[in-house]
């Protein structure tokens, strides 16, 4: 699958109090969460951000609190992609769980922000205006999740399976 | 080649009698732990996912502890809602009002988690229980509902970090001063993935309390477990607490390790994690003078017995300076029934301190003690990300109680010798 974005970036440490604040995670409503994503550092983002647009980011991207608001957020806002050079574990587990995909690649200083790149998810090629960069593989069994329509839809198929036998 | 002990208490809990750091294992869990935060997105997934009931009613245990005693009505609704799942099918151990605490001091109170055991819960700390001995770890709200159902988790087998540990601990030095120092050290994402395993003679003198306090931020160096060897400390406290038998395992000589680190406790003295990254450490007496408009004194890191017995020691016939709060948040109402009974309510209420009920609360700027724009706090909590305690233009100083109860004397950032 290939995806054209315009490019937002952000640096390292990306903590999960910045994707969400913690005072609206009462909500579950995607809509309300994405309203305040990344508010505490550009309270504008929900706005100018359009669906389709990518996420740039240093290490060490969603490290914090295992809040699954933060992947929800983003994805309310029609982010279909983030490129790190590094996940904090929960978010990378929480985001391909939610269907929110994302590459391991150092392309930070090769991008500009607000320029259009074009990657290809399956092959994790990446195509900025100056260079071509190769992301690290995403895992064979987070293929194999994805493939099978995320971490519920695999629960889902294993319970009509039982529910078949009973 | 030799297993570590985290490794062994994984393959337990496969059909495997070897597992291998990289390799994604299916392991069974013991434990399946959500709060009133992310319980309510598990239980979307569960109804989507329609299943009949969780895998195991005595295993599936939910904590309403982040915004109660309800801050909003949304919260009130939240609750509301893991409330009635929770009576529908029939969890045993649900826990609000007068019975329920911290979660990540409540569950190893309540004996629901031992030695040798295999925790997962929606909540980043949960790697805490590592303290005891166990393999636990934080994840998602999804995860947690796959967890809930089917009894299994899929993990991949950590790497593991060894930090050894010796020497002498200065006063008033604890483990949360121990664990800032190591973050300092590895950075924010030092450990990422990977098992943090502590060990040597410095260690074996931490008390529990200490040790939950570090293994509680493992997460903070990005790790997936912090996991400490058993000793006669864990045995005496799983002996008074545990509800089910126990199993130690212990790393062998051989095992692997990603990296080992040799610690002196000597010379490691108070610190102090600066705004905005727990790794941002210094020591206490570098922050003299820089003023501080709250103190809390609580959370799943350092809201423990010793916390306020060392915090009672300071403020004893002190007052809280003026235009500084101190907020004291007992972590269970056991930990608050003991403050009580030792006199230490006493102590901060002479002070001047509030008492909280116990509940998350201001640690994650919920309620209860939130900050505004330009304000400070010290905070024996474990994150202080922008805007972590309210305001995005507030900060957060990590500390342990020493350093937080002199502070709240002080008005400024102080070590206990300058107040006594």
């Amino acid at each position: 699958m290939i995806l054209t974005g315009r490019v937002w970036k952000f640096g390292d440490n990306i903590d999960t109090d910045i994707i969400i604040p913690a005072q609206y995670l009462a909500h579950t409503d995607p809509k309300i969460l994405g309203r305040h994503c990344m508010e505490p550092l550009a309270p504008t983002f929900h706005e100018k951000v359009k669906a389709g647009d990518i996420i740039i980011s240093g290490y060490n991207f969603g490290c914090g609190s295992s809040r699954e608001h933060a992947p929800i957020a983003i994805s309310a806002l029609g982010i279909p992609l983030i490129i790190a050079k590094t996940f904090a574990r929960i978010f990378y587990r929480n985001a391909f769980n939610k269907g929110l995909a994302l590459l391991e690649a150092d392309i930070t200083d090769h991008v500009a922000e607000g320029e259009e790149i074009e990657v290809d998810i399956s092959t994790g090629l990446i195509r900025c205006r100056a260079v071509e960069i190769q992301a690290k593989p995403i895992p064979p069994f987070m293929v194999e999740l994805i493939n099978a329509g995320g971490l519920i839809n695999y629960l889902k198929k294993q319970l009509e399976g039982k529910h078949e036998r009973v | 080649m030799g297993m570590t002990i985290t490794e062994k208490i994984l393959a337990a809990h496969t059909e495997k009698d070897i597992v291998e750091p990289g390799e994604i294992i299916e392991a069974r869990i013991d434990l399946a732990m959500a709060n009133d935060i992310t319980a309510p997105l598990s239980l979307e997934e569960f109804d989507k996912v329609g299943a009949k009931g969780v895998f195991d009613p005595e295993k599936v245990v939910f904590v309403l502890d982040h915004f109660t005693p309800n801050k909003d009505i949304l919260s009130a609704g939240n609750c509301k809602k893991i409330r009635e799942f929770s009576k529908k099918y029939g969890i045993t151990h649900f826990y609000e009002g007068g019975a329920c605490g911290i979660e990540h001091a409540l569950l190893p109170e309540e004996g629901l988690v031992v030695a040798g055991d295999l925790v997962i819960g929606a909540d980043s700390h949960t790697c805490t229980y590592g303290a005891l001995g166990a393999f636990s770890t934080g994840m998602g709200s999804t995860d947690l509902t796959y967890g809930m159902v089917t009894g299994r988790v899929w993990l991949k087998v950590p790497e593991s970090i060894k930090f050894h540990c010796f020497g002498k601990w200065q006063k008033w030095v604890t483990g949360k001063d121990l664990i800032l120092y190591i973050i300092c050290m590895i950075g924010v994402d030092g450990a990422l993935y990977a098992a943090m395993e502590y060990e040597g003679e410095a260690i074996c003198a931490l008390s529990m309390d200490s040790r939950f306090a570090m293994a509680n931020m493992a997460i903070e160096a990005g790790a997936k477990n912090g996991i400490f060897k058993v000793d006669d400390k864990t045995i005496a406290y799983m002996k008074e607490h545990a509800q089910k038998p126990y199993k130690i395992y212990e790393s062998d000589p051989d095992a692997r390790y990603q990296s080992v680190y040799e610690i002196d406790a000597a010379t490691i003295g108070l610190k102090v994690a600066c705004p905005s990254l727990p790794s941002n450490v210094k020591d206490a007496a570098e922050l003299k003078g820089i003023e501080i408009d709250q103190v809390v004194i609580g959370s799943c890191t350092n809201g423990r017995i010793e916390d306020f017995e060392m915090a009672a020691q300071i403020l004893k016939g002190k007052k809280v300076a003026k235009y500084t709060r101190c907020i004291i948040i007992p972590a269970t109402p056991k930990i608050y029934r003991e403050a009580l009974r030792r006199g230490y309510f006493e102590v901060f209420l002479d002070a001047g301190c509030i008492i909280s009920p116990p509940t998350c609360g201001p640690c994650l700027g919920g309620h209860m003690g939130v900050l505004a724009k330009g304000e400070r706090a010290v905070a024996t909590t474990n994150r202080n990300f922008i805007g972590r305690m309210g305001d995005p233009g507030s900060e957060v100083y990590l500390a342990g109680p020493a350093v937080a109860a002199a502070t709240a004397i002080k008005g400024s950032i102080a070590y206990p010798e300058e107040v006594l």
